[in-house]
């Protein structure tokens, strides 16, 4: 049973129906598929104030990504519980693998796996939205800048935002320190969530630290090509496209229960004291199941 | 006693609509049309050819006992003021000789002025939507947009000295609508229309009768303070030339200028660093202030507004 077109447009800023929650046959779902992108091309279509369109992210760019998070990486969901159905919460969770595969298969498990098929909204550096095609991509996949503005405007509004406070430190580590938690930055995002009031869900990603390892770093190819790093791994550059294709590991992704901050005082999200307090205890949190993640795995390919 | 209001640049197209809505209201008594040209139609307010960078416009608003000053004198393109040096001769001293007979007319209580969101400038640092007092990341270099920058700090400059004057900004989206030329309707009105590759920016149109409504309703209400105005809700480029029916030509940013302009002759499409900016990155409002200050939505929504120009396009 498919809405009508009307009905689906007017949807357009609430949940999607999901390949999960209502099944259908292969034909159908490719129709929709079809419609969306149709509409696409016809203009007849909705964003919200950030670029966001959650049609074309749900039925043309996870349907893109959907095999490889169930067939190829068999990414495995735990305490997606901790996400709230209906108000405001910011997932922070550890980066890797060169290429942010972990960013994209987090929204697709947390949009997937919660019963309410939540929107994951992440924020990227502004090297993501100066970057042509990528920085739109990003916008229509709901992304935004990473910046408390946005955050706290997206967080009092009722989205799960997502952060990776390693950034490039974390994507682009050589794989001999894989599962070690980089440096979190100043901890721009705790004093977000706390100035909102929205719980904190520490999240540890494993399976993403295999897909590229990096062995080196071309820093002088990089420097020349204007990137934050330029990866040299077993496959790449040496297989060349085929080097892109990443290792089909074996991933876990759990969302610890919330760290809740509603109940500091006011004027807490300014108390540097505070905010370095509960940066540490999300990033121990988070250091600590990887490990129990990691030994809970076995091997690498499952 | 009611408002006797004067209104600058009312021989352009939204200087006189603005003036025409004022006239006949309630509480309002007397409403004064000023410009240096005659205006191109019979204007429904008395009109006085005066050049505001003149001395003699301080002595028309003591004479006539002015409370109001309606500022809608900032011009968008050079075309209309005829170059680029008369333009900002205009908008930049203009506005100083208007602000500097202004503070010497003690009946002066109230000024309003139009802006525009292009003070705000675009870029990628920015975020995603723009309050009245977010910092520009990228702030403009040049053109209307930086005489704007420069009008709104003079403007800011006389309310220090006038602390008994109500000051109210608009920082308007685009206007657009059946009647408003702009550099941008411009642009968007090419036969092809040159974008930036790679990029789809998020952009917000504002219908000239709702730009006109809140600036009637600030007179009205004596409104003080800098608001951001828009249509509701966000439309995307791709969205707007697919509306209008314009093909789009995709080319790398470090070209756009060259081939726009080439493309664009004649016409007052704008393809300054500022406006190739706003092709990558665009710009989205908060107007959540002008709605709680003004309860003002706008009955046109940004993609309303649009359909409205391009209807008339259409017909055109």
């Amino acid at each position: 049973m498919r809405p009508s077109r009307a009905a689906r447009l007017v949807g357009a800023t609430g949940p999607v129906p999901s390949a999960h929650s209502t099944p259908v046959s292969l034909t159908e779902e490719s129709t929709d598929t079809w419609d969306v992108l149709k509409a696409r091309l016809a203009g007849d279509y909705a964003v919200d104030d950030f670029g966001f369109d959650p049609q074309f992210t749900d039925r043309v760019l996870m349907q893109l990504v959907r095999p490889l998070y169930r067939h190829w990486f068999r990414v495995q969901v735990s305490g997606i519980e901790s996400i709230p159905s209906d108000s405001g919460a910011l997932v922070v969770a550890n980066h890797s693998g060169t290429i942010a595969f972990d960013s994209v298969m987090t929204q697709v498990a947390v949009h997937d796996e919660h019963p309410a098929h939540r929107n994951l909204r992440m924020l990227g550096a502004n090297l993501v939205f100066q970057t042509p095609f990528l920085g739109d991509l990003a916008r229509r996949a709901g992304h935004t800048l990473a910046c408390h503005e946005d955050a706290e405007r997206l967080l009092s509004s009722g989205e799960i935002v997502g952060v990776w406070p390693e950034g490039f430190k974390g994507i682009g580590k050589p794989f001999a320190e894989r599962y070690r938690l980089q440096r979190f930055g100043r901890g721009g995002f705790v004093s977000a969530a706390v100035r909102t009031k929205t719980p904190i869900i520490p999240t540890a990603i494993v399976g993403a630290e295999e897909i590229y390892p990096m062995i080196a770093d071309a820093s002088v190819i990089a420097r020349v090509l204007g990137l934050p790093y330029f990866p040299i791994t077993p496959t790449f550059p040496a297989l060349g496209a085929l080097g892109l294709v990443p290792l089909p590991s074996k991933w876990l992704i759990h969302f610890d229960d919330p760290i809740q901050t509603d109940h500091l005082p006011e004027g807490a999200a300014d108390d540097p004291a505070v905010l370095f307090e509960i940066t540490d205890q999300v990033r121990e949190r988070i250091q600590r199941t990887l490990y129990d993640l990691l030994a809970e795995r076995g091997g690498v390919f499952g | 006693m009611g408002v006797i209001a004067a209104v600058t640049g009312v021989s352009r197209y939204l200087g006189g609509k603005t003036a025409a809505w004022l006239v006949d209201q309630p509480g309002i008594d007397r409403v004064i049309g000023l410009d240096v040209v005659p205006p191109p139609a019979p204007l429904a307010c008395e009109f006085v050819r005066v050049d505001i960078r003149d001395q003699g416009i301080s002595e028309l608003l003591e004479r006539s006992n002015v409370d109001t000053v309606v500022h809608m004198g900032v011009i968008a393109t050079p075309r209309q003021a005829g170059g680029r040096s008369v333009m900002k001769d205009i908008n930049v001293i203009g506005t100083m000789q208007l602000l500097a007979a202004c503070q010497r007319v003690a009946s002066i209580r109230h000024l309003v002025v139009k802006s525009t969101a292009a003070v705000y400038g675009a870029g990628p640092k920015d975020p995603a939507l723009i309050t009245e007092d977010t910092v520009p990341q990228h702030p403009p270099t040049s053109g209307w947009a930086k005489d704007s920058v420069e009008v709104e700090q003079y403007v800011r400059g006389f309310a220090r000295r006038r602390p008994d004057v109500r000051v109210c900004t608009f920082r308007f989206a685009n206007i657009v609508g059946p009647g408003m030329r702009t550099g941008m309707t411009a642009y968007l009105t090419m036969p092809v229309v040159p974008t930036v590759m790679g990029f789809d920016p998020r952009m917000q149109f504002v219908h000239e009768d709702d730009a006109v409504e809140v600036s009637r309703r600030a007179v009205l209400q004596r409104t003080s303070g800098t608001f951001n105005v828009a249509g509701r809700g966000t439309i995307v480029l791709s969205q707007v030339l697919q509306m209008l029916g314009r093909p789009a030509v995709p080319l790398p940013a470090g070209l756009l200028p060259a081939f726009g302009r080439s493309l664009s002759r004649g016409s007052w499409a704008d393809f300054s660093r500022d406006q190739i900016r706003y092709l990558r990155s665009g710009r989205v409002l908060d107007t959540s202030a002008v709605a709680a200050e003004l309860g003002f939505t706008g009955v046109y929504s940004t993609r309303q507004a649009l359909e409205a120009f391009a209807q008339a396009v259409h017909r055109a």
